[in-house]
């Protein structure tokens, strides 16, 4: 079924680049919707990603595939290749413009990655196509002036909204982050980033908002994640003695290694660690070491509740999850879960298929009773929701919820 | 208490010696790649793209060992130094034999019959193991399970560290570690012993000849294909080495380890001049100390433009490496 639609994918494009009419706005069959996602399937986040697309399936399992009349198709596509470990532009591009030529897809859930956003949010721009993220969290995807110059108009091409996320963006966790930090009486801080733009972009935010809270910043710096240590920069670092270490990244970016040279160079005990929500998965807790947590003090912020907090309907969600795959859902599947759930709620509130009709349905989604609690979508397509939480890596390597963060 | 107290030398300077500690150990490791890249190519030719990854394989069969006498995650911890001892040497042994063996095999079973072929053949040829080799390591990866849990193919994860991190020169407010003194102790020694055994020995003088004239030293009565087999073995033996080191060292292994130390590794083979020896290791302690000392001064986003725009500037000034003699057709 799968490699089918992959299949007749492949072959819509190739008879498209000959000139045919694969492009026409009603192709295939009339009663069935293609809802694709293009996550990072191979290389690192394949864990992260993995139960993303099982909280997406979970959610379609649920509507038995079917909203109304029509008959609900999923497609998970790959934006990473295998040879990079993780996104790559061509890869994303590719999979946009894929769903752009298939008149039978309705709706995009992804990307995974902000930088992966950006590449593919101006295709899909143009072609009215609802993009629904589970994790991509830069806020200048779509928060005007939270950004870089010029953001989000030049994601928007076409002059419209059409990227909504049911993640919070990094507008709060960087800052949420700053103020725990100072809640555990830090005083002194250093702030390492991956040079990404998710990573460079929360350190940022992180650097400025412990500047207003007279935080002394001790040192804003970029780490080379390819490179097999940090060794030089950490010695560095640890002759500053900080109270708290800051990396903005992911465990795929450089995290696991931070947490290894901290203990090499004796800053455990001294210094505690703070990582945002790209490290709040096993992934990073292998990679670094699970003895290593015995030794150092991690702090992961992360946007929402760990899936076992959730009350309600997400309660239910993490029953149901645990119950079909057998395993604790990692951070992201309910967001998986809930971008699924909006997809069909779009869907449903359109009632037919046009991709401008779905796309403004979801945009006027309000009060959406989700996992998550009720919430809605702003004008921007950012979800309200505004709890983050604040998690501690025992000895065991598992994230212990600390307490959740709010803005005061 | 030593003289020579960490009070007793500007902070600029104890950061400068740091940096050249850093530099050289990683640059050591570096160079003991770099012999794998330099002494095939110095043989036959090929840039055998695949080395890095064999040294990432490497990386897995060490922690396959460990993970057999029952050395992984949290049983670290509880082992007695007896026990880690064991670990060390049995990877020691164990870990060159098995990367000598896998490049014999690739050897026989992808170069030999491309040896007549055009020499891209055999290079693109070299490409492809590498990623069947990236493809195994994944495959590897998830069949060492942490615990009796199982992990991630594709992300990184820690490799037991059987040697402490413990500070040796505290006293003088530098870092050097019985892990840098373990790259030291095991690599310095290799590469006198390899000097010393491709001047001195015969057939060391075989695959110097080899290298020189192949057609030649065919006349001469040498085995060309014997020498070519033990290159490819002793290289592999090398990378072998190196996984290990790494593995111990660095304590963080994946599936992309091999590409980017190999990528390193490579240039430090070129910078030295690629078939030349001394060069490979001159090369890798050169990028090391660059990359250390780019991290300190320049910033870290910095270090590998750096490292390669010196590889431009010497290839520009010498095109042939710093060490390298004559220059013969490159693929």
């Amino acid at each position: 079924m799968r490699l089918q639609s992959i299949l007749s994918g492949v072959v819509c494009v190739a008879l498209f680049a000959l000139g045919s009419g694969c492009n026409k706005p009603a192709g295939g069959d009339p009663k069935t919707i293609k809802i694709v996602s293009s996550l990072p399937r191979t290389g690192s986040a394949k864990g992260q990603t993995d139960t993303i697309v099982n909280g997406i399936k979970l959610a379609l399992e649920e509507a038995d595939y079917k909203v109304g009349d029509f008959k609900i198709e999923f497609l998970d596509l790959d934006d990473a290749t295998a040879i990079d470990g993780k996104w790559t532009s061509e890869r994303e591009t590719a999979n946009a413009e894929q769903a752009v030529k298939d008149p039978d897809v309705m709706a995009y859930i992804g990307p995974y990655n902000s930088g992966a956003a950006a590449v593919s949010m101006p295709i899909l721009n143009k072609a009215d196509l609802l993009m629904i993220s589970p994790a991509a969290t830069w806020p200048g995807l779509t928060k005007p002036g939270k950004g870089a110059p010029g953001e989000p108009e030049k994601h928007r091409p076409a002059g419209k909204v059409n990227f909504t996320r049911v993640v919070p963006a990094d507008d709060l966790q960087g800052p949420l982050g700053a103020d725990w930090a100072k809640e555990m009486g830090v005083k002194k801080v250093y702030i390492l980033h991956d040079n990404e733009v998710y990573g460079k972009g929360i350190a940022e935010l992180f650097r400025d908002r412990a500047k207003e809270l007279k935080l002394q910043v001790l040192g804003f710096d970029a780490v080379d994640y390819k490179q097999s240590d940090f060794r030089t920069k950490m010695g560095d670092i640890a002759k500053e003695a900080p109270d708290l270490l800051y990396f903005g990244g992911t465990s795929q970016s450089g995290a696991p290694q931070i947490v290894k040279e901290m203990v090499n160079v004796g800053l455990a005990g001294k210094t505690k660690l703070m990582v945002p929500d790209g490290c709040f998965e096993d992934a990073f807790v292998t990679g670094a070491g699970v003895e290593n947590f015995g030794k150092l003090e991690t702090f992961v912020t992360f946007g929402g509740l760990p899936s076992n907090q959730l009350t309600g309907k997400g309660k239910e969600f993490y029953d149901k999850y645990k119950a079909k795959y057998n395993i604790e859902p990692e951070a992201y599947a309910v967001y998986g879960y809930e971008a699924g759930k909006v997809a069909l709620k779009a869907i449903e509130k359109a009632a037919r298929k046009d991709r401008a009709a779905i796309l403004a349905a979801a945009l006027s989604i309000r009060d959406f009773d989700g996992a998550m609690g009720k919430w809605s979508f702003d004008e921007n397509g950012d979800t309200s929701l505004t709890t983050m939480s604040g998690s501690k890596i025992d000895a065991r390597g598992v994230p212990q919820f600390v307490k959740p963060l709010t803005l005061k | 208490m030593p003289p020579l107290l960490a009070e007793s030398f500007s902070p600029e300077l104890q950061s400068l010696v740091q940096y050249f500690i850093n530099g050289l150990t990683i640059g050591m490791l570096y160079a003991l790649i770099a012999l794998g890249y330099t002494m095939v190519y110095g043989i036959i030719e090929l840039i055998n793209f695949a080395h890095g990854d064999l040294f990432m394989l490497g990386c897995f069969f060490a922690m396959t060992v460990l993970s057999v006498i029952g050395l992984t995650g949290g049983a670290v911890a509880g082992a007695g130094t007896g026990m880690l001892v064991l670990g060390v040497v049995l990877m020691f042994l164990l870990t060159p034999i098995f990367a000598g063996a896998a490049n014999w095999a690739v050897d026989r079973v992808i170069y030999k019959p491309l040896r007549d072929a055009p020499k891209l053949a055999a290079l693109v040829s070299a490409i492809g193991v590498s990623f069947i080799f990236m493809n195994i390591g994944q495959f590897w990866n998830a069949l060492i399970r942490e615990d009796g849990k199982p992990v991630q193919a594709a992300s990184d994860r820690s490799f037991p560290g059987l040697v402490a991190p413990t500070n040796l020169l505290t006293d003088y407010g530098l870092q050097f570690t019985y892990r840098d003194l373990l790259i030291v102790v095991v690599t310095v020694p290799i590469m006198i012993g390899l000097t010393i055994f491709v001047k001195y020995t015969r057939l060391g003088r075989a695959m110097r000849a080899t290298a020189q004239n192949p057609t030649a030293a065919r006349l001469m009565g040498i085995d060309i294909d014997r020498v070519i087999r033990a290159t490819f073995v002793i290289g592999g033996a090398l990378a072998g080495v190196a996984s290990v080191i790494y593995a111990l060292t660095i304590t963080r292994i994946g599936y992309t380890v091999g590409f980017q130390n190999g990528l390193y590794a490579f240039t430090a083979a070129v910078l030295g001049g690629i078939g030349n020896i001394p060069g490979a290791v001159l090369g890798g302690l050169l990028i090391g100390l660059v990359r250390a000392l780019g991290d300190g001064y320049v910033g870290s986003e910095w270090s590998s433009a750096l490292v390669f725009l010196i590889l431009i500037l010497i290839l520009v000034f010498r095109p042939s490496g710093l060490l390298g003699v004559h220059t013969r057709e490159k693929v």
